[in-house]
């Protein structure tokens, strides 16, 4: 039987990945539910718990919508490799003769588009009960579309070191959680200054700088932590 | 060109136990190796090992002559893995699964193959259903069926009889038959007789002295 050589069809892995990875989390709604909905419920409560005031409301809206819905994705992700570790599919991913960066790009890709992205358009209904100003809906939409890419990809090298550990949550949090912050001052920030009358373009270009960043550093992060994690 | 995959002197400790020391193999076309044992002798971890997925180890692997680390990407084209849970996702269908796994190998596949390797293998019928919904064994032949699927010289399996149906023994023990007379190689890990294949080679761990710490 003849060696092979492997087949450059990087295209072809990363499509079929992403089209599993879609078909696995639509099979199992309550994947994409529960961080909206625990989005939903903190920002619901904090009008009750503080006070009904407008102005006061406005005024910690910013930084009350990103914290959540970072929490919210913080929930969602010690799932992203768990169910694969489980039943034996990540040892095959690494054992595919494709560059395991782009394959958990692609991977970290979707739970960004099911958790993030819904969680980012979401934001703008869940400002509204907070009385946020009128113009700063948008850049609150696309801050979050921005700064949650970024989160996804920090978020992934955590649970990447984590999917050995059986009960790596707290962990987790604790790992990922100071890298947050960066991503967390600046997308709040974006939201504040619009409300503050100024131009939230430069938070907006440190927040893409940033998601820039991570995209080329995560996937090699990502794709060591795994290989750490099978070895153990 | 034809492909070896070659051992020396491996040498793996876990947990202050040695599973095995300066042990060296060879596996070229058409042979099959047996590795046997009792449990917790070490055959996983020698079949990881030797499937490139463990590095903590001493002693060297060559891949046709290569170092393993510089042909990692070369080894794994030629690679076909099965491990202790058959990597298969519960919530897909049989045929998702395999559609996923020839795309990871670079292949397009194509549905009437997929579908007729399922029937092969005995789960016609069985290809829209989730597997979730179906047995152990007929989730392990989903799991086989990578075997006819994908085209791979080497066939490290760990326990492929596992959950298995006489009948279903019977086909795989051919199917690996017909893959050593054709070229291929066979690294497996089992408890059956496997008395179709004949002569088989072995290596058995588990005799290694137990090398408790302050000894």
């Amino acid at each position: 039987m003849q060696v092979i050589e492997p087949k450059a069809e990087l295209g072809v892995a990363v499509r079929a990945t992403i089209k599993r990875d879609m078909t696995l989390v639509l099979r199992r709604r309550s994947e994409v539910i529960n961080p909206l909905v625990f989005f939903a419920l903190v920002i619901t409560l904090f009008p009750l718990g503080i006070s009904p005031d407008p102005q006061m409301l406005a005024a910690i809206a910013p930084g009350l919508l990103w914290v959540a819905a970072l929490l919210a994705t913080q929930l969602s992700l010690d799932t992203l490799f768990r169910s694969d570790y489980d039943d034996g599919s990540l040892e095959q991913l690494l054992l595919s003769p494709q560059p395991l960066p782009a394959l958990v790009l692609s991977k970290t890709l979707v739970h960004w588009l099911l958790t993030g992205l819904p969680l980012a358009l979401m934001a703008p209904l869940l400002g509204l009960m907070l009385a946020l100003p009128g113009q700063s809906y948008a850049v609150l939409a696309f801050s979050l579309a921005l700064g949650s890419a970024s989160l996804s990809l920090i978020g992934a090298i955590g649970a990447a070191l984590t999917v050995g550990l059986s009960r790596g949550g707290v962990l987790l949090s604790l790992l990922v959680l100071p890298l947050y912050i960066p991503v967390l001052i600046f997308g709040a920030g974006a939201v504040q200054v619009v409300i503050l009358g100024g131009n939230a373009a430069p938070y907006l270009a440190i927040l893409g700088a940033q998601l820039c960043l991570a995209l080329m550093l995560a996937p090699w992060a990502i794709a060591a932590a795994l290989r750490i994690s099978i070895n153990g | 060109m034809t492909f070896r995959l070659e051992a020396r002197g491996l040498t793996c400790e876990r947990d202050d136990r040695r599973l095995f020391q300066a042990l060296d193999l060879d596996v070229g076309p058409g042979e099959v190796l047996r590795v046997e044992g009792p449990n917790g002798s070490g055959k996983t971890t020698l079949l990881k090992i030797l499937s490139g997925q463990l590095t903590d180890h001493e002693g060297e692997l060559r891949w046709c002559g290569q170092p393993m680390r510089k042909v990692r990407t070369a080894f794994l084209a030629n690679l076909l893995y099965l491990g202790h849970s058959p990597g298969i996702k519960a919530a897909l269908t049989a045929v998702e699964n395999l559609a996923w796994y020839q795309a990871l190998s670079g292949e397009h596949g194509d549905e009437a193959e997929r579908l007729a390797v399922l029937e092969e293998i005995g789960l016609y019928g069985f290809e829209d259903v989730p597997v979730a919904q179906l047995s152990a064994g007929q989730q392990r032949r989903v799991a086989l069926a990578r075997l006819s699927l994908t085209q791979r010289p080497l066939w490290v399996l760990d326990e492929p009889f596992t959950a298995i149906d006489k009948q279903g023994v019977a086909r795989l023990e051919q199917r690996l038959l017909a893959h050593a007379r054709a070229g291929g190689s066979v690294i497996l890990t089992t408890h059956h007789e496997l008395a179709p294949l004949g002569e088989l080679r072995r290596i058995t761990l588990g005799q290694a002295v137990c090398n408790r710490s302050g000894e």
